[in-house]
């Protein structure tokens, strides 16, 4: 087997980088329910607690690898280079959003950044990821596809039939299942068959015959590792693997559901205010990977505290920035609404 | 030059041609291409002709996320109903996915079924679902009515940006018609007469212009000279077409094998009670499928689908009232 070779500095210093922008991006969309109540409606996801899946997954792309989550979807684009005022005016449902405000924030797309998009359907857009691999085996672009997807994702039928799929065509895709232990409200105690068991969801991919394996999802490098392991299998022509990645979604689910006009606003974690499990959701706390991450790099040398610090303040800019553009951003033209029906 | 051709081979050549003109074109389906003998994956390779499991949901959800980044699927669906496992995909997801980016992406894919087999299928292998799709912005849907159509309006599916759902009716698939041997696109959104006449209009599409065509004949023997025009595409729909002859007419039946409230021609009613009533001198009469399910043994299925003396009937009551308002 050939070497692997390790992550530069840089590299490194690059995935702390990202993690520390999706955070931030992502508290400013929360802080937007409470700085700027009513801006944002319809139902929005956060990603706290993937940032290091998310980035130990994409640190391994190569040839324009494209990215295909769920629609929790706001950390991936960041990473390929998608601007964060665009998708924070899509967010906010602007003109200057990533789609025009046709989509929100269940729907992001960027084909330019390799991004196709995404579906506000639990489990769907697996095939969507899975027909995206189809192009890259028939074009021969040697594109390996990175689709991301929950836990709760992986009792539909699509997971089921799209896995078997691509093991059959020995597609170019790794599926990297981010186990954040809640469907939607509901503990995956009360709904997994393999956590009842006691058993790794990542043996779902032996249904398939396919390499399944479990890491943890708080640890960028073991993702990044476990990934690129997968990412060279698929794209050497030998198909597709199962990769679980274990961490814990940091935020509920999403907004609390409210009925005009009362706006929208973010709840506690269903840990808390649906279990009550306030040791449960401290231990996870404690688990945060960006501290983590940022205490590992500092000890090996490899980040200096002064350099974090700047990362993060360049990363609170950027975010203010963003915040400021999509506030400032023009609503689309009503009339414009019956564009892009067709194409 | 035009060739004899049945419906069911126009539907292939069509789809050989397109396969041949663009490298992106795909075929798979279900319990196809199973062996190296399979004559598309002889011509096309294995990469391009593939045999997928029974697996709806995965079938169409990778043609749309292929579509989306480059290729033209074709899925075989072999009947419409199959697409009722895969309805998210059908509804909620192709046609909805160019809209929700913005028009950043587009889904250029063909759902291929046949639909209506009215040969004892009984309830869930011989209904008319598409009228479930018609409402569906994004989508469109073709059903060709005979050979020629079957290869125009597959070779223009194939070419379209956006999801189709193509349906062939099982019944037309051994008939015999003029095909043109060429390239052959017929547009989308652009109904044809296939019969024209002054003193009534039939409108239909698939098995059931052929049964109108019969009828016309019947109904001209007794002096009733009917249209016949069959929309071809029921999304997009050429409404005008049909206006324009129900001015020359002043009647208007509408032939469907979809039952009452889940057809096309109550679509249609709607359209020309808003935009064409002026010109009408009786009320629009349907025929549709009685509203049950399709029950298997024969002479139930006939009592409850459309037939030519259910036309001749509509089209005759339609008329005696015209005349009573002149």
């Amino acid at each position: 087997m050939r070497k692997k070779k390790a992550l530069t500095k840089d590299r490194l210093i690059w995935m702390y980088a990202q993690m520390v922008r999706i955070r931030e991006f992502e508290e400013r969309v929360k802080r937007t329910f409470v700085e700027h109540p009513g801006v944002i409606r319809g139902h929005t996801h956060l990603g706290d607690g993937a940032e290091a899946t998310i980035v130990g997954a994409l640190a391994t792309r190569a040839m324009n690898d494209p990215a295909m989550p769920s629609y929790r979807c706001h950390g991936y684009p960041l990473v390929l280079g998608t601007s964060p005022r665009k998708i924070m005016a899509e967010i906010y449902g602007r003109k200057d959003g990533l789609c025009g405000g046709f989509g929100g924030s269940m729907h992001l797309a960027d084909p330019e950044h390799h991004f196709p998009g995404t579906s506000g359907i639990i489990g769907q857009a697996i095939a969507h990821a899975t027909g995206a691999a189809l192009t890259a085996q028939v074009k021969d672009t040697g594109q390996v596809v990175h689709c991301f997807f929950g836990d709760g994702s992986t009792k539909q039928g699509a997971f089921y039939e799209s896995l078997n799929l691509a093991a059959v065509w020995r597609l170019p895709i790794v599926y990297i299942l981010e186990n954040n232990h809640y469907q939607a409200y509901t503990h995956i105690s009360l709904e997994d068959a393999n956590c009842i068991a006691g058993d790794p969801l990542s043996q779902k991919a032996q249904a398939f015959s396919m390499p399944g394996v479990t890491v943890d999802g708080t640890d960028p490098l073991k993702v990044y590792a476990a990934v690129r392991t997968a990412a060279e299998r698929a794209r050497s022509g030998k198909g597709p693997s199962l990769i679980e990645a274990k961490f814990y979604r940091l935020s509920a689910h999403g907004n609390a559901i409210t009925v005009p006009p009362v706006p929208t606003q973010f709840p506690e974690h269903e840990a808390v205010e649906v279990y009550g499990r306030k040791a449960e959701y401290a231990a996870a706390k404690k688990k945060d990977p960006i501290p983590r991450f940022r205490a590992a790099l500092i000890r090996k040398g490899v980040l200096r505290i002064a350099d974090a610090k700047r990362i993060e303040s360049e990363a609170q800019a950027e975010m203010e920035d963003a915040v400021q553009f999509a506030l400032a951003s023009p609503h689309p033209t009503p009339a414009e609404a019956v564009k892009y029906v067709y194409a | 030059m035009a060739r004899e051709m049945m419906y069911g081979e126009a539907i292939g050549a069509a789809m050989t041609e397109e396969m041949q003109r663009d490298s992106g074109v795909v075929l798979y389906g279900q319990n196809l291409a199973m062996t190296e003998r399979d004559p598309m994956l002889r011509k096309f390779g294995k990469k391009r002709v593939r045999i997928a499991p029974i697996s709806e949901t995965a079938e169409m959800g990778v043609a749309v996320g292929a579509a989306i980044t480059g290729l033209r699927p074709i899925v075989e669906l072999w009947m419409s109903e199959f697409m009722l496992v895969a309805f998210d995909q059908l509804i909620n997801e192709a046609p909805r996915l160019r809209y929700m980016s913005g028009g950043q992406v587009k889904v250029p894919l063909v759902f291929k079924a046949g639909y209506g087999f009215a040969a004892g299928w009984a309830g869930q292998h011989s209904n008319c679902i598409y009228h479930t799709m018609m409402g569906i912005p994004g989508l469109k849907i073709a059903l060709p009515s005979t050979a020629a159509d079957a290869k125009g309006l597959m070779a223009a599916a194939i070419r379209d940006d956006n999801p189709v759902v193509y349906l062939h009716h099982y019944m037309l698939t051994l008939d015999k018609g003029a095909v043109p041997e060429d390239e052959y696109v017929i547009p989308f959104g652009v109904a044809d007469v296939k019969r024209e006449g002054s003193d009534v209009t039939i409108v239909a599409t698939g098995w059931m212009v052929k049964k109108s065509l019969a009828a016309a004949e019947v109904l001209s023997q007794q002096g009733i000279n009917a249209e016949v025009i069959d929309p071809r595409t029921l999304a997009p729909l050429d409404i005008k077409t049909i206006i324009n002859s129900v001015h020359k007419t002043g009647g208007l039946v509408l032939v469907d094998q979809a039952t009452r409230h889940a057809s096309a021609a109550a679509i249609i009613a709607a359209e020309i009670a808003e935009h064409g009533s002026k010109a009408l001198k009786a009320p629009i009469k349907l025929v549709t499928a009685l509203d049950t399910s399709i029950p298997f043994s024969e002479p139930l299925e006939n009592y409850v689908l459309p037939n030519e003396e259910k036309i001749v009937s509509a089209v005759k009551s339609v008329v005696s009232r015209q005349a009573a308002t002149v």
